[in-house]
């Protein structure tokens, strides 16, 4: 295996951006990461995206990116209706191949162009869940009692998740939700999606996340404290509700042992929950003590850019690593309804 | 900076998705229409509901369908405050739940009618209240229902949508989804439609680029640079090539057949623009044509400012001055 | 291309119809799925990682359907991934699985593409009117059309050599059982009499609209060993440019040209029309097989129709192209791409049935692309390991 590292991070992210449409939200993220990142545009050798036309609104909104790029003279280019973490790990794979030595990984979208409650409903069954039309928190929300009433957590250990999600998006630029709130002032308010409150809820997000990553010799090249990715996996599980163990994350576990969580001391963890409860449930099953900063930036509570915010949390780890904040850090991004799908990625500085 | 357009858009397949469904899903919707709830055995001996046509870990073939419930048993529950009228299944306050349906090893996601969230608790026992209606889908059960000890479950009503026909099973089903959005233009494709509401047509170049765009979404493609020098481009140009259109319906906008449609390059600019051609018959079409916009009379921030073109009286163009653009 | 080597060892596809009304979304997968498997002699288990590829999510209205298709494909407990690249998805979604092996990550990789059109319509999911964008008033053929004419113009092509290629292809299907488009009596003359939609286009140089999936597994070296039949994987290659931009040549896109020469480059092809024994290539209006020939770089430019006039792409010319009836006789759109070099792989592998053509380098081609002629992906695969 190559080592391959995370060389640049840039994102962007707001409540409402009613003024520019997904090219113009992207540009200034893509420029950001590819300045950062400092390795000229022309010789980055693979680009690869997420997004979702659900959220966009029609077909083919990654066109829509292909544009922010300038992809002339023609690049290799790719595409998955996913998480962008997922497209990092399709680049990962391309850098494996040792067809090319660095690459543009970004994800996008306005999700305050629709309804995200009710467009992630089309997940699901489309037989059997649709046309009931539960939306994501209804479904979160199922999750969140069972893992209260197996786990013997409670509302106060969710608000205190909240609570500190606000607090650390206070030190983070981008975040749509952040504040002095404390647990019991959250408490206070009332409860929308039972168990769940509003502050235990991702806020909706419009933005860009992108990442430039690079192999061995290019990455050291144009990065003074490259974070190295030493392992990254993915799995995921039965799509059914009613099949799974609602109060673990099995599909994070595995995931992250083999991704080698385990191997050694994390400082720092990006958790890519976007409910109080699912980060309860992922620092269990990645078997993250204490010690651990989780989601210094906020997480997915402060501020969640469907289709970019897995990838955010790969970024936000990489970016303390590179700062010299952290050694070894654990990212996570998550797909699917009540956390089907999950990716882990180790980082660690040299 | 001038707040960008935003237009409202619904996305619906016009009727519904019409859906087959297989003989699995099939076979359980027609229980559902007959009033009763199957599962079917899995590898492992367990019982799953509702049944797929495969094991849902091992993904083989699934066994022998097996009567479950009528009652059941709530996972785990959630209480909806404010139903979405229209698209869930009840429009007061409701619960969705994981329901275990008795002899079944896996729950189902389905709503319970509790009247108040204090009804609702892990572990209630729930009912099936049916639908008198039932076509063969998950709504045939109008909802679930709290039970109270020893109380039994009510069986199906009859069906009060039987025809004379015979009915088969179940084949297919029909899903309506409806979303909608308030998509922004973006502020180049902005100036592009304030243009349009002036009669002119607004252009942007990228300060590292020669091209200008016509009605440019914001960037130079080729360089990712923004469009941000305006330039407004001339309502005249030169159609590059060009197809006779024999199809009706294609659009609301669309002409009577045949008509063309054809690709334009604007004096001043270097992409693109689509426009319907006009004013001559079909067969004295041709490349190289040289056509202006015919505006429409009330001007609005919309493409639809121009009607379509029509020949400019102008000589044709060489080929060559425009063959860069085929 | 990889440091590991990689072949197809398992191929299945359904039998494509214009509504499959016999199965559920998850069933015309498993259709595909199961019969690849049992062509590579696995199992579920035996599978480390499955990548599913389609277009739009609007044609079913099921979104990011990976997930509800998990429990379907094996996949879970498994990386599972969803590729998205338009209509060269097919052929990008096989390229994406294919290189969970060279990379040396995966050992055996099902990939999956798919299209159940008839669950809406196919140009409502095409062509969903969005606020802000130009409106499309002539439909998909209102844009590919001009450039038909545009060929027409820069080459000096005659007429009727669409309606060739639309007579070879729907011949071809008629030895290929699984093609959805079976026309028995198919001939020049009915091309030249169908309904003219949109000059040059007429009725029968379009593709249908269809419900099919396409699978494949793909295997490490040592699966391929042990493969009675493997195609090995020569080279792979995709290309991107953006959709409109100034001056862009739309009918002899540069994507297309550069995704070609790595691809050559890569399998050492230096004259595709003698290095190859045929091509499975998309070609969803019948003119653009010589638009095709000449990006592809099979002929020099202008030249493609000759080949096609010659009867050079017919099933038993020199370089057969689409003897499986092509996206003309099937086109699933979303597995159409993976079709393609499904079919190559097949031809290869000497399982194209009825529909073998006579093989002596033992090589093939499969391309796919996407989106208005800017999203490209191709492959070559063999009888032999490369070298």
């Amino acid at each position: 295996m190559r080592d391959v590292a995370v060389v640049s991070y840039a994102a962007s992210a707001v409540a409402k951006d009613t003024n520019r449409n997904e090219v113009e939200i992207i540009v200034p993220v893509l420029r950001e990461a590819i300045e950062g990142a400092g390795i000229p545009r022309k010789e980055i050798g693979f680009v690869c995206s997420g997004s979702l036309d659900y959220l966009f609104g029609g077909p083919f909104a990654f066109v829509a990116g292909v544009d922010a790029v300038g992809a002339w003279p023609p690049i290799r280019e790719s595409h998955v209706e996913m998480d962008a973490a997922w497209a990092l790990y399709e680049a990962w794979i391309a850098i494996q191949t040792g067809e090319v030595d660095s690459a543009l990984v970004y994800g996008f979208s306005k999700g305050s162009l629709g309804d995200v409650s009710e467009v992630m409903t089309l997940q699901t069954d489309p037989y059997y869940t649709v046309p009931l039309w539960p939306t994501m928190p209804d479904m979160a929300a199922l999750q969140a009692r069972a893992y209260l009433e197996e786990s013997g957590r409670d509302e106060r250990d969710l608000a205190e998740v909240a609570a500190r999600a606000q607090r650390n998006g206070k030190s983070n630029p981008h975040a749509v939700r952040a504040g002095d709130a404390s647990a019991d002032d959250l408490l206070k308010q009332p409860v929308t999606y039972d168990p769940l409150r509003d502050s235990d809820m991702f806020p909706v997000s419009d933005g860009a996340t992108a990442v430039v990553i690079a192999a061995d010799d290019v990455a050291r090249r144009w990065c003074k404290r490259p974070a190295w990715i030493r392992g990254i996996e993915h799995r995921i599980e039965a799509h059914g509700l009613g099949v799974r163990d609602l109060a673990s994350s099995e599909s994070t576990r595995s995931s992250g042992a083999a991704a080698g969580v385990g191997s050694g001391s994390v400082d720092v963890a990006e958790l890519h929950a976007q409910f109080s409860h699912e980060e309860l449930i992922l620092r269990d099953a990645l078997g993250l003590g204490d010690d651990v900063d989780v989601n210094p930036s906020g997480g997915a509570l402060a501020a969640n850019v469907i289709m970019a915010a897995g990838l955010s949390r790969i970024g936000e780890v990489a970016s303390r690593i590179s700062a010299g904040s952290a050694n070894r850090g654990v990212a996570h991004a998550t797909s699917g309804p009540c956390l089907q799908q999950n990716l882990v990625c180790v980082l660690e500085g040299e | 900076m001038t707040e960008t357009f935003v237009s409202h858009h619904v996305l619906e397949y016009p009727g519904g998705y019409t859906r087959s469904v297989g003989p699995v899903v099939g076979r359980f919707l027609t229980s559902l229409r007959d009033g009763k709830i199957e599962g079917v055995k899995i590898s492992d001996g367990r019982v799953l509901v509702p049944p797929t046509e495969y094991d849902p870990v091992t993904s083989d073939p699934v066994g022998d369908f097996v009567e479950v419930g009528p009652l059941g048993t709530v996972e785990t529950w959630t209480w909806v405050e404010k139903p979405r009228v229209g698209k869930q299944l009840l429009d007061k306050p409701f619960a969705f739940a994981l329901i275990r349906p008795d002899g079944a090893d896996t729950a189902w996601l389905h709503v319970v009618d509790a009247g108040s969230k204090d009804m609702m608790s892990t572990g209630m026992r729930v009912a099936p209240r049916w639908s008198a209606e039932r076509v063969g889908s998950v709504r045939d059960i109008a909802a679930w229902v709290p039970l109270s000890d020893g109380e039994e479950a009510q069986t199906a009503p009859p069906r009060t949508n039987v025809s004379d026909e015979e009915e088969g099973p179940v084949t297919g089903m029909i899903s309506p989804i409806r979303l909608e959005y308030d998509v922004t233009a973006g502020e180049a494709l902005t100036r592009f439609l304030v243009g349009m509401s002036q009669g002119k047509i607004a252009g942007g170049r990228a300060p590292s680029s020669d091209e200008v765009y016509a009605a440019s979404r914001g960037t130079d493609p080729k360089t990712g640079d923004p469009t941000s020098i305006e330039v407004d481009v001339a309502d005249r140009g030169t159609v590059t090539t060009y197809c006779v259109v024999n199809i009706p319906g294609l659009s609301d906008l669309a002409p009577p057949v045949p008509y063309v449609s054809a690709q334009i390059v604007l004096d001043g600019a270097n992409n693109m623009f689509f426009g319907l051609i006009r004013g001559l018959e079909v067969d004295e079409m041709r490349m190289g044509l040289r056509v202006k916009a015919v505006w429409a009379e009330e001007l609005k921030p919309d493409y639809r400012s121009i009607l379509h073109w029509e020949p400019s009286g102008e000589p044709d163009a060489e080929y060559d001055t425009y063959k860069e653009y085929l | 291309m990889g440091e590991q080597r990689a072949a197809v060892v398992g191929v299945g596809q359904t039998q494509h119809r214009s509504a499959r009304k016999d199965v559920s979304i998850a069933g015309l997968l498993r259709e595909a799925a199961v019969e690849a498997l049992e062509d590579a002699g696995m199992t579920w288990k035996d599978i480390d990682a499955v990548v599913i590829g389609k277009a739009p999510d609007m044609f079913e209205g099921v979104a990011m359907p990976e997930l509800y298709l998990a429990d379907a494909l094996g996949a879970v407990g498994k990386p599972m991934m969803r590729v998205h690249t338009a209509g060269s998805v097919g052929g990008s979604t096989t390229i994406v699985a294919s290189k969970l092996i060279t990379s040396g990550v995966h050992r055996r990789v099902l990939t999956v593409a798919y299209e159940k059109q008839s669950e809406s319509n196919a140009t409502w999911g095409l062509s969903v009117a969005m606020p802000f964008q130009a409106p499309l008033v002539a439909g998909a053929g209102g844009f590919f059309a001009p450039l038909i004419r545009a060929y027409i113009a820069r080459s000096g092509a005659p007429s009727h050599i669409g309606h060739l290629v639309s007579v070879k292809d729907r011949r071809a299907a008629l030895r290929n059982p699984k093609a959805h488009l079976h026309i028995p009596d198919i001939d020049l003359k009915m091309v030249e009499e169908s309904f003219m939609l949109w000059e040059p286009i007429r009725y029968l140089d379009t593709c249908p609209s269809s419900d099919g999936a396409m699978a494949m597994v793909i295997g490490d070296e040592k699966v391929g060993d042990a493969s009675a039949a493997p195609a090995w994987i020569h080279g792979m290659a995709m290309r991107s440019e953006p959709t409109m931009f100034a001056r862009r040549d739309q009918v002899n896109p540069q994507a297309g040209k550069d995704c070609a020469a790595d691809l050559y480059q890569q399998a050492g092809i230096t004259h595709p029309r003698k290095d190859l024994d045929m091509a499975e290539v998309y070609v969803p209006f019948s003119w653009y097989e010589p638009m095709w020939l000449e990006n592809l770089g099979f002929c020099a430019d202008g030249d493609g129709w000759k080949l096609t006039e010659a009867g050079a792409t017919a099933p038993d010319g020199d370089i057969p192209w689409n003897p499986s009836g092509g996206v003309l006789s099937s086109n699933p759109i979303g597995a159409s791409g993976m079709i393609r070099f499904g079919e190559a792989a097949q031809q290869v592998r000497r399982r194209a049935g009825d529909y073998q053509v006579e093989m002596k380098t033992g090589r093939a081609m499969g391309h796919a692309y996407g989106g208005g002629s800017q999203f490209f992906s191709m492959w070559i695969v063999g009888d032999k390991k490369p070298a």
